[in-house]
């Protein structure tokens, strides 16, 4: 098959990932959208193989082998486990990004570059700063995203950690990464010999693997959609820089378009939090416990799940409020036979979603989807709060920050600004948490020390639990 | 290709990205995310064209690796975004 036939069926295929990203942006059609991307993405693979020269033996054992282990893993993880393994995958991505890079530049080092570049149709310069660019943009993706992914499941600790001369570390390492990227770009010039090159290069490899792991520990675990949205767009970037090594367009309006949709992304996530970027980035948010300004009136009220049961019992309307407490008490399945009891008894129920809610964009929906719950009571921050004066009870399923009104009126707070679910606003709340503990921004909450606030504590899932047993026995 | 058109095709669909989602609803951003994360498993495609005949022994070895972690970025993550959607499907099919 000739080249340009290749690079038309390329084209084809673009079409359908732009169509793919445009459905999957409503609900409708999200799940045809995935697929016809998916079709994309197999035409591109298929017609890559009618290249001439190619090793099919490895080519043939490297997709079985990593088709396998994609779909184990995808078929075998928990709902609840979704945001780790999405930013594990999209780690893998990078660090694949990297490698095709790296590959390309031990070809250019095997053929000798005058060899190279007169069969390419691209100066020496341009290749080297894209491979510089893939290697980067691929490494940060890389560690960063297993650094998120730690963080995530809990096995790096989900604390922002801040180490001393954090900043200055970091911009020795950006400027390391500029200075060896320069020597790397412009070594023809400078006539360096190929061992140097090569020296370089790896030098530029490691900083920037030592740069996503750096970049990613001064994050806590409440700002990573931020986090995972903006790897999401990294990892499309790498793609898009190791398309302009190989110089080809797939790669390149691929990446562009996952680049450019994660970016937009992470933007939405940032003014969800009416945070900037840099502020999630740089400034160690939820790295040690803040005192607010305001003095913190009246005291934490415990109750038990009895006197809960007969306030809902009585109650009219209800609406729930869940946060990453569910998530980790895998309380999804409970929460919503509770809503179903609830409405049986005639009431009214619906569950608030706050956008930045749990650990990754849209995270409390995936799980209420999965629980099955009925997708028109899930409602949005701005509509559910007109409403909220005229709730009976609101029920806060392990959500902090999200409810905390001091965001709404203590200036001196750290996170005065963010738009919240006025849960404070609703005539009774019930607050499910584990312990006294704050939330992830280390804040005290003002919410739980109100008159009309009663705490439940223990695990969210035994206390949701309790309740529907109570309810069961009407 | 020359890179002047590759640099312009690049522009372009950063624009497009930019335009498609610009409003989505916010509990679609799970999939979303997944969705063009396997999108930006393409550097599979890059992997396979690392693995010529004629390719050093270590070069061979570097795209041999880079296959299998886009190809498990590819895979996982179109199966993931189809298992979540698939949840929110059922919602309207048992209205």
């Amino acid at each position: 098959m000739s080249p340009s036939l290749i690079n038309f069926v390329y084209i084809v295929a673009s079409i359908l990932f732009v169509l793919g990203i445009k459905m999957l942006g409503s609900a409708k059609t999200a799940r045809k959208g995935n697929l016809i991307s998916s079709v994309g993405m197999l035409m591109a693979v298929v017609v890559t193989l009618l290249y001439k020269g190619l090793d099919f033996k490895y080519i043939v054992v490297g997709l079985i082998i990593g088709g396998a282990i994609g779909l184990v893993a995808a078929k075998r993880v928990k709902m609840t486990a979704m945001p780790e393994m999405v930013a594990l995958f999209n780690g893998f991505g990078g660090l694949a990004s990297l490698l095709v890079g790296w590959a390309e530049y031990e070809k250019i080092r095997g053929q000798g570059f005058l060899e190279y570049f007169t069969r390419q149709d691209a100066p020496v310069i341009f290749t080297s700063t894209v491979i510089v660019l893939a290697v980067l943009i691929g490494g940060i993706t890389f560690t960063g995203s297993i650094q998120a992914w730690g963080k995530l499941s809990g096995k790096l600790g989900s604390r922002a950690v801040i180490i001393p001369a954090q900043r200055l570390i970091n911009g020795a390492i950006v400027g390391g990464i500029v200075l060896l990227s320069l020597l790397f770009i412009f070594s023809g010039n400078l006539e360096l010999s190929s061992g140097t090159q090569l020296a370089i290069f790896l030098g530029v490899v490691l900083l920037s693997l030592a740069l996503g792991v750096l970049g990613v520990l001064p994050i806590g675990g409440g700002d990573m959609p931020v986090v995972i949205a903006l790897l999401n767009s990294f990892s499309g970037l790498a793609a898009a820089a190791a398309g302009f090594v190989i110089l080809n367009n797939v790669l390149i309006v691929a990446g562009c378009l996952v680049g450019c949709s994660g970016l937009i992304l992470t933007i939405i996530m940032c003014k969800a939090m009416n945070r900037s970027l840099t502020n999630v980035l740089f400034s160690g948010f939820g790295s040690s416990t803040q005192k607010t300004g305001a003095e913190v009136k009246g005291e934490m009220k415990a109750a038990s799940v009895e006197d809960a049961y007969y306030v809902l019992e009585a109650a009219s309307s209800v609406v729930i409020i869940p946060g990453y407490g569910m998530a980790v008490a895998q309380a999804q399945h409970v929460v919503k036979e509770l809503g179903e009891l609830l409405e049986a008894n005639g009431c009214e129920v619906k569950y608030a979603i706050h956008p930045v809610a749990g650990r990754m964009p849209g995270h409390m929906n995936v799980l209420l989807a999965e629980a099955d719950v009925p997708y028109e009571q899930l409602v949005e921050m701005d509509d559910i709060n007109p409403t909220m004066p005229s709730v009976d009870v609101a029920i806060v399923i392990g959500a902090n920050d999200v409810v905390n009104p001091a965001a709404a009126d203590d200036e001196a707070s750290p996170i005065y600004g963010m738009p919240i679910i006025n849960a404070h606003l609703a005539k009774t709340v019930y607050a499910l948490k584990r312990g006294q503990g704050a939330g992830f921004s280390g804040l005290i909450n003002q919410l739980y020390f109100l008159e009309k606030t009663r705490m439940l504590y223990g695990d969210a899932k035994a206390t949701v639990s309790a309740l529907v047993g109570q309810l069961k026995e009407d | 290709m020359d890179i002047i058109q590759l640099l312009f095709i690049f522009v372009l669909a950063a624009f497009l990205g930019y335009e498609l989602i610009k409003k989505v609803p916010s509990q679609l951003h799970t999939p979303l995310m997944s969705g063009s994360n396997a999108i930006s498993g393409i550097t599979i495609v890059g992997a396979i064209l690392a693995l010529h005949t004629d390719t050093g022994y270590f070069a061979l070895i570097l795209g041999f690796l880079a296959l299998i972690l886009a190809t498990i970025n590819v895979v996982g993550g179109y199966v993931v975004t189809d298992r979540m959607l698939a949840m929110f499907k059922n919602k309207e099919s048992k209205k």
